[in-house]
């Protein structure tokens, strides 16, 4: 079996123009691979980088230097250098992503949001709609919310619009940045569950899980981030 | 699959003020990019480059019709811009005054491009019209009033009306919510949003507005002082803003 998402020598720093333009590296040649069914939980402190690094996988932060590769459609493509196009056709059939908060669109109903990857891949409306009211529903998000914008919703609310958002479709690769940060016990069990049937699945999960028993639960082993001494 | 539209070296001087310098852009079926930066940066004289309005003193703008068929937009004569502006290209005005008719109804308004467009058959047209109105919710009951009668806002839909009805492939906008009130804003853009993504449009969309085009851009490009400074993916552009003049502008927002 190979691998179906390799970080070689990720670098990734910023400069604040409008801090004097002071700058500082965040990530060091940072290597990893991850094989189908696979889940590596980032480990490291606060401010480490953990989040930057899978903001770099999914596209939304641009690599400084280095190679992420991800399969996709049955070749290894260069995310750190592929343009914009094929980031969006990368995210649309290969990579997800749970980010640490939802952005809700005015006036979409959570049901829409969770539908959209399925409609994107070519689902019915009727039908992608019917597995995101199962998945909401499984997630314990009352019914009567499915209709509503989650701008109002509470935070664990919304959470969970957001991982339902992330694993109504199948990826091949999927990131999750602390999914279960504002979740209770009883939906904790359900992201758990939802992770392992993921892997189960095929699918190669990279995450950052505060929650220990959690990772303990679903991680098959650690990669650790450390945080950069600032240059001297 | 090839670009739509493919501009390249646009320059555009207005006396010593150069509005381009050097501009190259690429949009491609079913995208939506958006161009912001602030007011004087050459947005608009972009946009107006781009579709043939204005006459840049360097550089070239390629359209690919849907067979396939490249043509210079600026070489084509006045009569031929006119009919691909007419079957293949939409444009929606900041103003609605500058893309409606305000002395017709409503239903004239949206039935007049389908006429432009080879439509004939009267009951057909004003089907057609109340269908439109409804989907910019608009109440088809209204039919027969003048624009004029509309709020700001409801001129806007129905500007958007006019312009999607001919099914176009490529939609110019220039602010096309700039005019209006926030909670109006609000409601025009997602109609918008769900309306391009429904008909799958390349959209060229110009705003100094960076949470409306968080909203419904694929890509960003971000315009100073007549060049392109940055651009790319949506999200990036603003999560990761590398140029100094896209920090500040994303800076200058509350939240994007
Ligand atoms: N868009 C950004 N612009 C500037 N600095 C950033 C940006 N994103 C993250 N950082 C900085 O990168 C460092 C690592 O942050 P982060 O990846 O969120 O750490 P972790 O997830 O490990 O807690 C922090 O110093 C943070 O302030
Ligand atoms: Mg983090």
């Amino acid at each position: 079996m190979s691998p179906v998402l390799v970080v070689e020598g990720l670098c990734k720093g910023f400069t604040l123009h409008l801090q004097g333009g002071v700058s500082f590296p965040v990530l060091r040649g940072e290597s990893l691979a991850l094989m189908p069914g696979e889940c590596v939980a980032l480990a490291g402190p606060s401010g480490a980088g953990k989040s930057t690094l899978l903001r770099c996988v999914a596209g939304n932060y641009g690599a400084g230097a280095g190679r992420i590769l991800i399969r996709h459609r049955g070749a290894m493509r260069d995310l750190a250098a592929a343009d914009a196009r094929l980031v969006r056709e990368i995210r649309t059939e290969t990579l997800g992503h749970v980010s640490q908060f939802l952005r809700v669109i005015p006036r979409v109903p959570a049901l829409d949001i969770v539908a959209a990857p399925l409609l994107a891949r070519g689902a019915g409306r009727a039908e992608a709609r019917a597995r995101a009211a199962a998945l909401l529903a499984r997630l314990n998000l009352p019914e009567r919310l499915h209709h509503l914008p989650p701008a109002t919703f509470s935070g664990g609310e919304q959470q969970r619009v957001n991982l339902a958002r992330g694993f109504v479709a199948p990826n091949a690769v999927l990131l999750l940045d602390e999914p279960t940060a504002s979740l209770d016990a009883a939906n904790r069990a359900v992201v758990a569950a939802l992770i392992r049937e993921a892997k189960a699945a095929g699918t190669a999960i990279l995450g950052i899980f505060h929650d220990s028993e959690l990772r303990d639960r679903v991680a098959d082993r650690l990669h650790a981030v450390d945080p950069l001494e600032p240059a001297a | 699959m090839s670009p739509l539209l493919e501009a390249e070296g646009l320059t555009l001087r207005f006396g010593a003020l150069r509005a381009l310098d050097g501009v190259s852009l690429a949009l491609w079926p079913g995208e939506v990019v958006a161009v912001v930066g602030e007011s004087g940066s050459g947005k608009s004289s972009l946009l107006r480059a781009l579709s043939g309005l204005a006459r840049p003193e360097a550089g070239r703008v390629l359209y690919r019709d849907a067979a396939g068929a490249a043509c210079d937009v600026h070489a084509l004569s006045e009569a031929e811009r006119r009919r691909i502006a007419r079957s293949d290209w939409g444009h929606v005005h900041q103003n609605p005054r500058d893309g409606l008719r305000m002395g017709v109804s409503a239903g004239a308004n949206i039935g007049e491009r389908l006429m432009a467009a080879g439509a004939r058959h009267y009951g057909g047209i004003r089907a057609a019209a109340a269908e439109w109105m409804a989907r910019v919710e608009l109440d088809p009951a209204r039919i027969d009033d003048l624009p004029r009668h509309f709020s700001g806002g409801m001129q806007q839909r129905l500007q958007i009306a006019r312009c999607l009805v001919t099914r176009p492939r490529l939609v110019f906008m220039d602010e096309p919510t700039g005019g209006l009130d926030v909670s109006v804003q609000a409601r025009l853009l997602d109609l918008i949003r769900a309306l391009v993504e429904e008909l799958g449009l390349a959209v060229l969309l110009v705003t100094h507005d960076i949470a409306a085009a968080r909203l419904l851009a694929h890509r960003i490009v971000v315009m100073r002082q007549g060049r392109i400074v940055e651009e790319g993916l949506a999200d990036r552009v603003l999560d990761d803003p590398q140029h100094p003049y896209t920090q500040l502008l994303v800076a200058s927002v509350l939240a994007a």
